[in-house]
């Protein structure tokens, strides 16, 4: 007997009997081995896996590789490891990998048991086995129908994201609102324009470009940059009465839409303002940012009929003249200029 | 009512009668969507919206809507996944009823909020089994009758399936109203089908391999 220690020697009377073909049932992938490691019979699975004649009469290392624990070299280490959990895998297939048990029996052989472990589903599929292959004791075929309906769980729950992420992407297309400063985007600004040309009130156009911003951002970092933005945003507000509109429009770019102003005198001292509220310093984690503006206005007065677009490009005229002159500046659009 | 249900509710009439038809459904309905979303959840009330607004749409008895519903969930090209799912429960069909008590449990290990009702089955021996459920709304037996019908067939089974009771249950606390096929247990409606399993192996049936349904093997 090569029992392992702890592991108690059955006497003969006390050992089980068993008929041809109740292994079979019991442990469709058993095998039984010789005191040489010669296989003696094998469990009906194992026969499909391998073929007829494949297997009795070959000697179980040829056939299999003992991966853990390790030194499994001969069928003598078998038999003193006995008892322990073995991973094992088909000679030259690592990617079978296989577990399994060893115990002796009452005639100086070995009885072993293996099961395919995670690697079910890849067995199942090369060896197309069926539930007749498993012992109905065995929850193998749980598992396949377990991977089945994460699968199918898993695809619908894709589907789903796929379908929110269009949603959401239709979402910010629709949206109206500058995300970072809270203020309208440029979408928003083109309804609100638009608005405003079909209807009779008058309205002022300002267009607003940061100063030294990008210094701001390169020295001190876009958190620096963001920070700053949305308190430039919270200065405009301050500004603005209710029916105006302010929109960032670029990085560094805001256009305010004013509401019911024909005077441009009154439009520059907003700008003058805004300006002069934009030159404060700006507090930012122990550092001071340094910013200022110019703004480019007209107003739709001026045009005998308004277009958006055309104020627009006027605006932006009067912005590149005010940034001409030494920014800081607020210049009105005016034709004859 | 789980969002799995209504959605396979739906994929149901959409397939059989037609998108148009369906909005018609829905639309009648009072549905606030086009479609269910599969993994929400619904309030019981929309899925029985649906049922009575098919009723009508359709001109058909809502038993007969059920059962049919119940059939296509397998039988549809769509329901391919479902009858794979149901054929883990058994080799045979005989297996397959003995594995209907597991459903709730095996549902909610692939979706843990997904509630099955109970299925409880007697066999009477000589092939005669009763099926019991408790369901979550009036007809819902007719759908597990039209299901029964095409897992059946899928093994190659004949069999005979007949709701034994129709008495009418409007008192008892039936969660939909009005219940014209089964009885009402206390807490709620009970259905009732009696399965006549006259020749397990009456035809082929459906082949079924194990591994076929995960990914990289071939559906």
């Amino acid at each position: 007997m090569h029992a392992a220690p702890g592991l108690p020697t059955l006497a003969p009377d006390r050992c089980l009997m068993l008929p041809a073909g109740v292994l079979d049932r019991l442990m469709p992938m058993y095998l039984h081995l010789s005191g040489d490691g010669t296989i003696l019979a094998h469990g009906p699975t194992l026969g499909k896996i391998f073929g007829p004649e494949r297997l009795t009469g070959h000697r179980f290392l040829d056939l299999f590789d003992v991966r853990s624990p390790a030194g499994m070299g001969s069928t003598a280490d078998l038999f003193a490891r006995q008892g322990q959990r073995l991973h094992l895998c088909l000679r030259g297939r690592t990617d079978v990998g296989l577990r399994g048990l060893a115990l002796a029996d009452a005639a100086a052989g070995l009885v072993l048991n293996l099961s395919f472990g995670i690697g079910l589903v890849d067995a199942v599929r090369q060896h197309a086995l069926t539930d007749a292959d498993f012992a109905p004791t065995d929850l193998a075929v749980e598992m396949l129908y377990l991977v089945e309906a994460k699968h199918a769980v898993l695809e619908e729950f894709q589907r789903l994201n796929r379908a929110l992420q269009g949603a959401k992407v239709a979402a910010e297309e629709q949206a109206l609102t500058d995300t970072l400063t809270g203020l309208r985007n440029r979408r928003a600004l083109d309804a609100a324009l638009a608005a405003a040309c079909a209807g009779r009130r008058a309205f002022a156009l300002m267009h607003l470009d940061l100063d030294y911003f990008k210094a701001v951002n390169d020295s001190l970092g876009h958190a620096a940059g963001d920070h700053v933005l949305r308190h430039v945003a919270r200065v405009l507000t301050r500004e603005m009465r209710a029916g105006d509109t302010v929109a960032r429009v670029g990085g560094d770019e805001f256009v305010i839409l004013l509401a019911g102003v024909t005077d441009p005198d009154h439009l520059s001292q907003v700008a003058e303002r805004i300006i002069a509220g934009l030159s404060q310093p700006i507090a930012y984690e122990g550092e001071v940012c340094r910013i200022g503006a110019s703004v480019g206005m007209t107003l739709s007065t001026t045009y005998p009929s308004c277009e958006a677009e055309q104020m627009s490009q006027d605006a932006d005229h009067a912005l590149y003249a005010a940034k001409r002159a030494g920014r800081a500046r607020a210049v009105v659009f005016s034709a004859h200029d | 009512m789980h969002g799995l249900i209504n959605r396979a509710l739906e994929n149901v009439l959409r397939q059989r009668h037609g998108a148009a038809q369906w909005r018609r459904i829905a639309a009648r309905a009072g549905l606030p969507f086009e479609s269910f979303e599969p993994l929400s959840t619904y309030d019981v009330a929309l899925t029985e919206a649906v049922i009575a607004a098919a009723c009508r749409e359709l001109e058909r008895p809502r038993d007969s809507i059920l059962e049919d519903v119940g059939t296509a969930l397998i039988s549809l090209p769509a329901g391919e996944r479902l009858r794979r799912l149901l054929r883990f429960g058994g080799v045979t069909f005989h297996d397959f009823l003995y594995s209907l008590e597991d459903l709730p449990a095996r549902a909610r290990l692939a979706l843990p909020d997904l509630v099955l009702p109970g299925l409880r089955l007697t066999d009477l021996e000589d092939g005669e089994f009763r099926l019991k459920t408790d369901v979550p709304f009036a007809g819902a037996g007719c759908i597990l009758m039209g299901l029964l019908r095409a897992m059946a067939d899928d093994y190659g089974a004949l069999v005979l399936l007949d709701m034994t009771t129709t008495e009418d249950c409007t008192a008892g606390g039936c969660p939909a109203g009005v219940c014209a096929t089964g009885v009402c247990a206390t807490g709620g409606c009970t259905e009732e089908i009696t399965i006549l399993l006259l020749d397990a192996a009456h035809a082929e049936g459906r082949p079924f391999d194990l591994a076929a349904g995960v990914a990289g093997g071939g559906r």
